[in-house]
C-alpha cells in the first residue's frame, strides 16, 4: 500500500527488477542444459497465464475457465502451422492473443454481470463447452489433438541446437513485456479500480464508474494473456489437445498457481509457476500417484498460513531484513 | 433562488408496505436541508430514489430541470449528485489515501469536466485529507479505522466527486456525542468554499437546528412539515411523531452549553 | 420420432443417477454455502469401496443377492467416516472465510482425495457386474432395459422423498431450514449450528458415496470418475438452483433429457450439451448487482 508521494516513475523497483531478471535469464540461458531451458519456458508461459488470473483475482473474481483462452491460443497456434503452414511463433502468439481477446470480448459482455460462485461456474461452463466441442471434432484430432512445429520467431530461424534456447528467450521476452504491462496497469487508475471493486462494488458505482466496464476490460486482458500463454505452450511443446488445455482441471491448475504465488506483485505468478512446475516434474517422476495430493496439501497450507501466497512471505522477509 | 432538485409526487411501495407516499419537495441551490423523521419514515428511501438505488413506483425527480427518475446511480453521480452512507461504504483493504484517490480519480476522468492532471489530483486528495481530519490515518487501512473516522472518510469520498448536490445519510450516527459537532463543522467548512447544496438525514435535533436553513420532516412515507427549523421543530405533528421527548431534553442541553 | 420413448426413458434413467449424486451437493451448499468440489471424490470413494467390498464378499462364497446390502453398507460407512473426518478435521476451521475460499479448500481436498483413492485402491479399473446382471432385463415394447436401472430410479425417488419429508415435516428439518435462512439468527436462537453443519455435511458425503456405490456395478470404476462427475453435478445444481432439493430433481431431469436427446439425435454435441444448458440457465437466472429482489444493503 504505497502512498505515492512522488510521481510514479517508469523505472521503479519492479521495472528494474524485471529488466534485470530478463537479462539474467537471457545470459544464463546460453549455458543451461536443454531440460532447464524447457523447464524455464514452461514456467514462463504458465506465469503469463496466471498473471492474467491474478488480475482477475485482484478484481475479486476467481475464474475456473481460463483454460478456454489457453486452449484457444494453443489451437490457434497449432492451426496456423498444421493447416496453413504458417510456422512463425510470433505470428502464432499474436493470433492466439487476438482470438482469445475477441472471444473474451464477446463472452465478457455476459460474464461481467456475474460474481463469486456464479462467475466461476459460468466460466467453467464455457471452458467445458469448448472442451466438448474439440473432443468431438475429428478434424482437430479429437481427444488426441495434433502436433505442430515452429520454424521461426519474427523471421529468426528456430533450427538446430539453439532452438530451445531461442524459444526460451522469446518466452522470457514475452513474459517481460506482459509483466511490465501488468505492473504499469496495476499502478494506474484502472488498476486501482480493480481492488476497489473487489472491496466495495457498490461504492465504485456510486462514485460514477461502471463496474461492469472495468470487469469486462480486466476479463479481456486476462484472456489475452492466457491466449498468449497457450500459443507459447503449443510452440514449445509441439502438441495441442483438449485435455491439457480446455478441461476444467487445467483451469484448476491455474487457480492453484495463482494462490501459490499470490497476487501481490507481477513476479508472484512466475514464482508460483516455477515452483508448481518444479514440484510437478519432480513428483510426477517419483510419485506419479501422489503428486496431486502434494498439490492439494500445499494449496491448503498456503491458504491457511499464507493467504497472500508465497510472495507475501518473501516480501515480509525483505522488509524485516 | 434557483431550484436545483425537485421531487414531484414521489412514491415507493414494496408490496403492501408504503415506504414513500407522494413526496413533493423543491430544494434550492446552495441551501442546507435537514431530513428528519423516525426510523422507517422514508428519509433513506427518499435518498435512495434520488440517487437511483431504488426506482420510484410513481413520481418524478428533476435535477436542474432534467428528469433523472430511475437513472442508474452511476449516471446520477456523474451528473453531480453524490451521497454518503448510513453504514460507511469504504474500500476496507485500501488505505485512507487510496480510498480518496479512487474517488478523485473517477471524478477527475468524468466526461463532464476536463481531465484532471496528476498534480491537481494529488492536491485535491491532500486537501480532502486535511479538511476531514484524516491526516493521522493517511496510510492506515480503512477497515481498521475507528467509526468516527470511517464516517468522515465516507463523507470525504462523496465530496471527492465534486458534487453540486451532496446527500448525507445520517452523517453523525454511530459517532460519539462530543464528536458530532466536530464532524459536522469539519464537513461544513470543507464545503464552504464550493457551491454545494447539502441534504442530510439526522436524528439529533441540535445538529439539525444548528446547520440547516430548512427542514423536511418525514412520517410514514409522507412529508408532514417543510420549512425553517424554528417552525418545523415546533410543529405539532413533528413534535408528536418525530421528536417526542427529545426537544425538551435538548433545550436543557442548549441551556447548559450556553452556561459553560 | 420413434426414438422419443427411448429418449425419455434414457433421460429419466440418467436423471435418477445424477439426482442421487447432485442432491447431496446442493444440500451442503444450501445449508453451509459451500460448493464442495470434493463431492466428486466422495462419489469415487463410494464406488471404489463398494466394488472392493462386493468383490470380497462374493469371492468368499456369499450369495450374490447379499451384495446389494454390502453395497449400501459400504456406501454408508465410507460416507460417514469420510464426511466426519473432512468436516471436523478441516472444514470447521475454515467457516467464516469467503465462499470462494471454501470452494478452493474443497478443490484442494479433491486433489488430495483423488490420489488417496489411487493409493488405497490402485489404478486398475474395478468391475463388479453381479449386482447389475443379477436382476436381468426388462422388456418395454421393443426396448430392453436392465432391471437394475429401474432400481436406480426407485432409489432416487426414495432418496428424494425421504429428504423432502425430513426437511419439511420434522423438527430437525425445521432447524435445518432456519439455518439455511439465517445462520446467525439461528445461533442466537440456540441452534447448535456447528452440529447442523456436521450432520449436513456427513449426510451429503453419504449421499455422494451412495451414488458412487449404486453406479459401480454399471461401469468400470477407475481413476478420474470423480472429476467427470463433479462437473456434471455442478451443472445440475446450478440449473436447478443452488440449495434447492426440488431444483436438484428438476435440474437432473433437464440435464438427463437434454443429454439423452443429444446422444440419440446429435451425438457430436453430447459432451457439451450439458454445459450449454448450464450456461443458458445461468444466463437467464442469476441477476447482477442491483437485483430488485435483494434486501436493502444501504
Amino acid at each position: 500500500m504505497n502512498d505515492a508521494k512522488t510521481p510514479t516513475a517508469f523505472w521503479d523497483r519492479t521495472m528494474i527488477g524485471l529488466s534485470a531478471a530478463l537479462l539474467v535469464l537471457l545470459i544464463v540461458g546460453l549455458v543451461l542444459p536443454q531440460w532447464a531451458l524447457s523447464f524455464g519456458t514452461v514456467g514462463v508461459y504458465l506465469g503469463i497465464v496466471v498473471l492474467g488470473m491474478a488480475l482477475l483475482m485482484r478484481t475479486g473474481l476467481v475464474s475456473f475457465g481460463q483454460g478456454l483462452y489457453y486452449c484457444l491460443g494453443a489451437y490457434a497456434a497449432g492451426t496456423l502451422d498444421h493447416f496453413f503452414n504458417l510456422s512463425d511463433l510470433l505470428v502464432m502468439v499474436v493470433a492466439g492473443a487476438l482470438l482469445a481477446g475477441v472471444v473474451a470480448g464477446i463472452l465478457g459482455l455476459l460474464l461481467a454481470r456475474y460474481r463469486d460462485i456464479f462467475f466461476a461456474m459460468l466460466s467453467l461452463a464455457f471452458s467445458m463447452i469448448l472442451y466438448g466441442l474439440l473432443v468431438k471434432t475429428s478434424q482437430l484430432g479429437s481427444t488426441d489433438g495434433f502436433g505442430l512445429s515452429v520454424k521461426t520467431f519474427a523471421g529468426i530461424a528456430l533450427s538446430g541446437g539453439r532452438a530451445r534456447y531461442l524459444i526460451f528467450s522469446f518466452a522470457c521476452l514475452l513474459g517481460f513485456v506482459a509483466a511490465a504491462f501488468m505492473h504499469r496497469y496495476w499502478s494506474s487508475h484502472l488498476g486501482r479500480l480493480a481492488t476497489a471493486i473487489r472491496d466495495n462494488e457498490l461504492r465504485v458505482e456510486y462514485m460514477g464508474e461502471s463496474v461492469r466496464r472495468v470487469i469486462h476490460l480486466n476479463y479481456v486482458i486476462s484472456a489475452t494473456l492466457a491466449g498468449i500463454g497457450g500459443a507459447l505452450m503449443a510452440g514449445a511443446i509441439g502438441h495441442v489437445d483438449p485435455e491439457t488445455t480446455a478441461n476444467w482441471t487445467t483451469s484448476g491448475e491455474f487457480v492453484f498457481i495463482a494462490i501459490l504465488g499470490g497476487t501481490g506483485s507481477v513476479f508472484a505468478p512466475f514464482l508460483g509457476a516455477g515452483i508448481f512446475e518444479a514440484v510437478r516434474t519432480f513428483a510426477l517422476e517419483r510419485f506419479p500417484n501422489t503428486w496431486q495430493m502434494s498439490l492439494g496439501i500445499t494449496m491448503l497450507l498456503v491458504m491457511i498460513f499464507l493467504p497472500g501466497g508465497l510472495w507475501s512471505a518473501f516480501r515480509a522477509r525483505r522488509r524485516t531484513a | 433562488m434557483a431550484t436545483i432538485l425537485e421531487a414531484k409526487g414521489l412514491s415507493k411501495s414494496f408490496g403492501a408496505v408504503t415506504a414513500a407516499n407522494d413526496i413533493n419537495a423543491r430544494i434550492e441551490q446552495d441551501s442546507v436541508v435537514g431530513l428528519i423523521g423516525s426510523n422507517g419514515a422514508g428519509k433513506t428511501t427518499f435518498i435512495n430514489m434520488v440517487t437511483g438505488y431504488l426506482k420510484p413506483s410513481a413520481g418524478t425527480i428533476l435535477y436542474q430541470d432534467r428528469d433523472i427518475t430511475g437513472m442508474q446511480p452511476r449516471r446520477v453521480t456523474q451528473l453531480g449528485i453524490c451521497r454518503s452512507f448510513q453504514i460507511p461504504q469504504l474500500f476496507n483493504t485500501l488505505s485512507v489515501y487510496e480510498n480518496i484517490r479512487v474517488g478523485v480519480g473517477i471524478a477527475g476522468r468524468s466526461r463532464s469536466a476536463p481531465r484532471q492532471s496528476e498534480p491537481e489530483a494529488r492536491a485535491q486528495i491532500d486537501r480532502l485529507i486535511e479538511d476531514f481530519g484524516l491526516g493521522g490515518y493517511r496510510t492506515q487501512a480503512a477497515g481498521l479505522l475507528p467509526e468516527g473516522v470511517r464516517k468522515a472518510l465516507d463523507i470525504a469520498m462523496a465530496v471527492a466527486g465534486r458534487p453540486r448536490v451532496l446527500l448525507l445519510d445520517e452523517p453523525t450516527s454511530g459517532v460519539s456525542a462530543d464528536e458530532k459537532f466536530r464532524l459536522m463543522d469539519m464537513v461544513m467548512s470543507a464545503l464552504a468554499a464550493q457551491r454545494v447544496t447539502v441534504l442530510f438525514v439526522e436524528h439529533d435535533m441540535d445538529i439539525v437546528s444548528r446547520y440547516t436553513h430548512r427542514i423536511l420532516a418525514f412520517y410514514e412515507g409522507r412529508i408532514i412539515a417543510d420549512g425553517e427549523p424554528q417552525e418545523v421543530l415546533q410543529h405539532a405533528e413533528v413534535l408528536r411523531y418525530v421528536i417526542g421527548e427529545q426537544l425538551h431534553v435538548s433545550a436543557g442541553k442548549e441551556a447548559s452549553r450556553a452556561a459553560d | 420420432m420413434t426414438q422419443l420413448p427411448a429418449v425419455v426413458i434414457d433421460g429419466i434413467l440418467y436423471a435418477s443417477w445424477m439426482f442421487i449424486i447432485a442432491v447431496g451437493l446442493t444440500l451442503v451448499y444450501g445449508v453451509m454455502k459451500i460448493l464442495n468440489v470434493a463431492h466428486g471424490s466422495l462419489y469415487a470413494l463410494g464406488a471404489y469401496t463398494a466394488s472392493t467390498f462386493v468383490a470380497y464378499w462374493l469371492a468368499h462364497g456369499h450369495a450374490p443377492v447379499e451384495s446389494y446390502g454390502v453395497l449400501l453398507v459400504a456406501a454408508i460407512v465410507v460416507g460417514l467416516v469420510a464426511g466426519l473426518l473432512i468436516e471436523r478435521g478441516l472444514l470447521q476451521f475454515m467457516y467464516g472465510r469467503e465462499e470462494i475460499v471454501l470452494v478452493l479448500v474443497t478443490y484442494a481436498l479433491f486433489l488430495m482425495l483423488e490420489d488417496l483413492t489411487k493409493l488405497v485402491f490402485g489404478v486398475d479399473p474395478l468391475l463388479i457386474s453381479e449386482p447389475y446382471s443379477l436382476l436381468g432385463n426388462l422388456q418395454l415394447g421393443h426396448l430392453i432395459y436392465p432391471v437394475y436401472s429401474i432400481v436406480l430410479v426407485a432409489a432416487a425417488i426414495v432418496v428424494g422423498v425421504v429428504l423432502a419429508l425430513v426437511i419439511n415435516r420434522t423438527r430437525k428439518g425445521k432447524i435445518l431450514r432456519a439455518v439455511i435462512h439465517d445462520r446467525e439468527i439461528s445461533m442466537a436462537m440456540g441452534v447448535n449450528v456447528s452440529r447442523v453443519y456436521l450432520v449436513t455435511f456427513t449426510v451429503g458425503a453419504m449421499l455422494a458415496a451412495l451414488g458412487g456405490a449404486l453406479t459401480a456395478p454399471t461401469t468400470s470404476v477407475q481413476p478420474g470418475i470423480g472429476a467427470e462427475v463433479i462437473v456434471l453435478a455442478f451443472a445440475i445444481v446450478v440449473v436447478g438452483g443452488l440449495g434447492s432439493l426440488a431444483g436438484a430433481a428438476l435440474g437432473a431431469l433437464i440435464v438427463g433429457l437434454v443429454r439423452s436427446a443429444a446422444v440419440h439425435y446429435a451425438p457430436e454435441v453430447e459432451l457439451f450439451s450439458v454445459y450449454v444448458v448450464m450456461a443458458l440457465v445461468l444466463i437467464v437466472r442469476p441477476k447482477g448487482m442491483f437485483a430488485a429482489a435483494e434486501s436493502r444493503k444501504i
